[in-house]
């Protein structure tokens, strides 16, 4: 029989420190979609998804019972919409935001994403057009989420889409200002975007997946959290090897669900994503696992460092539970996510400034961070290109999530409700960057890239 | 296929003979029986052939869950194959 300890461990993981299957996500092609009648387009998509991913709740709440563990979300990508979409104008991309969540509520999924482009070089036609139309669309759907590309370690910076995005964050946040500016929350700008990720806003089903894919995200900070706890005052290798040891369980799970939902689906398993992603909820934060390590608070000396032996660590255990890793696969930081995060920002002991360099060593970058409903256009720009440089040069993902929140200012917060959590509005420099976003063009890519 | 049926709360009388008499009323039979003190939890763990199980899975978890719940006890059914995975290489 199994170790009774074992099962016990299994159990208080769930019970007590909350661990979880965060999503199960089905990536869904929609090249076969394309039409140059925009009503057969808009027709195909809707039939597409809709038949593809029938089962995905049922099969992914039969094993929630079977497994008794939570499996939190249940959500689509597909492939980015300006591939799909390269002959519509802006308002009919727009149509397309509809039929997408439209698909999404049909099935009972909570986000589908790919409504998106990959820029990172130059903008074709459908992209541009697609990019015009992200405001709207985000502010007209409730579950269609948007990612966009402007950036590779390989193309360099494309600086005129950095420009353009900063503007269209800021419309975005105009046009959903009655809900606290939450069209920003359902966007994220990204350098080297993952074609697997299965967590959103990000998510998107990449040119090179096969027609239909199952990809898993794990989570689990609460049960890396105690660990780290348990491991009381060790030193810097016992502490990796306690994380590395936790994580190599957490994975197996995420595991044991990709496979089990790619047999009972009939759709090839993708890859298993190792991100800690916090949620709002007290015992479930990445900043607690930080303070754990022996920090007062997160975002004081030290923090860069307890995060970047927390997310090496997590990949070292979790690669050899999963047969095929991929997505983001770190720690997440999205401040308004995470109860310690927010604790921080609020104390100011987390800054802008600490987020930036802490992205530089682990999974993904500034996320759900509101900040003052006035910031300038140029100024979001700027944000997102210092966050892609770091990516760029780092040969890693990097993404930027900032919502301006309109008629909001430092010293208030927002409410986005449920895993999406509350944010202190942060502050920004008041120096201005304009002349520098209007320049234009591209940053060239780093010397590194030229590796052949 | 073969679950774990985990029992976890303050100790009484009769809990054995309350949930192995609902097994054997849905046609699961116990392999294997243990009782143990972990942490602040009291805990039993049985692990039970549901081959021949005569109502869904679904139902056989509810049923022992709900059962759990009149008397304060967190009673779960989870399929073998999560510890499995989770503690074995």
């Amino acid at each position: 029989m199994l170790n009774t300890a074992d099962i016990l461990e299994t159990i208080n993981m769930i019970r007590a420190e909350k661990l979880d299957i965060r999503t199960v996500t089905m990536g869904i092609s929609l090249f076969d979609c394309i039409s140059d009648d925009k009503d057969r387009l808009l027709a195909r998509v809707y039939d597409k998804i809709t038949r593809s991913a029938k089962d995905l709740v049922r099969v992914c709440e039969q094993m929630e019972i079977e497994y008794c563990i939570p499996i939190i979300n249940k959500r689509i990508s597909v492939t980015p919409a300006a591939f799909v979409g390269g002959s519509l104008s802006s308002e009919e991309f727009v149509m397309l935001a509809k039929t997408l969540d439209r698909a999404a509520k049909e099935l009972g999924v909570n986000f589908i994403g790919g409504f998106g482009a990959m820029v990172q070089k130059g903008m074709t036609v459908g992209a541009d057009h697609l990019i015009d139309a992200i405001p709207e669309a985000l502010a007209c759907t409730e579950r269609v989420c948007s990612s966009v590309n402007v950036a590779t370690t390989k193309a360099g910076i494309n600086m005129d889409a950095v420009r353009r995005m900063g503007e269209v964050v800021k419309k975005t946040a105009y046009l959903t200002r009655d809900r606290d500016s939450i069209g920003c929350a359902k966007l994220v700008v990204f350098a080297n975007i993952p074609e697997d990720n299965p967590f959103m806003a990000g998510a998107v089903h990449g040119i090179g997946e096969p027609d239909t894919v199952i990809n898993v995200g794990v989570s689990g900070p609460g049960v890396v959290a105690s660990a780290v706890k348990r491991a009381g005052d060790c030193d810097f290798g016992t502490l990796a090897d306690t994380i590395k040891k936790i994580a190599f369980k957490i994975t197996r799970v995420g595991q044991l669900i990709a496979y089990e939902a790619s047999r009972r689906l009939n759709v090839p398993y993708g890859i298993v994503d190792l991100s800690l992603a916090p949620t709002p909820a007290q015992g479930d934060s990445v900043a607690h696992i930080l303070e754990g390590m022996g920090l007062e608070r997160c975002g004081t000396h030290g923090t860069t460092a307890a995060l970047a032996l927390l997310n090496d660590a997590v990949k070292k255990g979790g690669v050899m539970a999963s047969s095929h890793v991929g997505g983001l696969s770190g720690a997440f930081i999205p401040v308004s996510e995470d109860a310690g995060m927010i604790n921080a920002v609020e104390k100011g002991t987390l800054t802008i400034e600490k987020l930036e360099a802490m992205t530089a060593v682990c999974s993904v970058g500034l996320d759900m961070i509101a900040v003052p409903g006035d910031t300038s256009a140029a100024t979001v720009s700027a944000l997102i290109a210092d966050e892609i440089a770091i990516g760029v040069i780092n040969q890693k993902t990097t993404a930027v999530r900032v919502i301006p929140v309109c008629g909001k200012g430092v010293g208030e917060s927002v409410e986005f409700g449920g895993l999406l959590g509350y944010a202190p509005i942060m502050p920004m420099h008041k120096e201005s960057s304009e002349a520098f976003i209007a320049r234009g063009g591209r940053i060239p890519a780093p010397i590194h890239s030229l590796k052949n | 296929m073969k679950a774990v049926v985990t029992v976890i709360g303050a100790d009484s009388v009769g809990i054995i003979a309350l949930v192995s008499g609902e097994c054997a009323r849905m046609g699961a039979n116990i392999l294997d029986i243990s009782q143990s003190v972990m942490r602040e939890y009291f805990a039993m763990i049985m692990l039970v052939d549901i081959q021949e199980l005569t109502t869904s899975f679904a139902d056989f978890s509810e049923t022992l869950h709900k059962l759990g719940e009149e008397r304060s006890l967190d009673i779960r059914v989870m399929h073998e194959d999560i510890f499995n995975s989770m503690h074995r290489i």
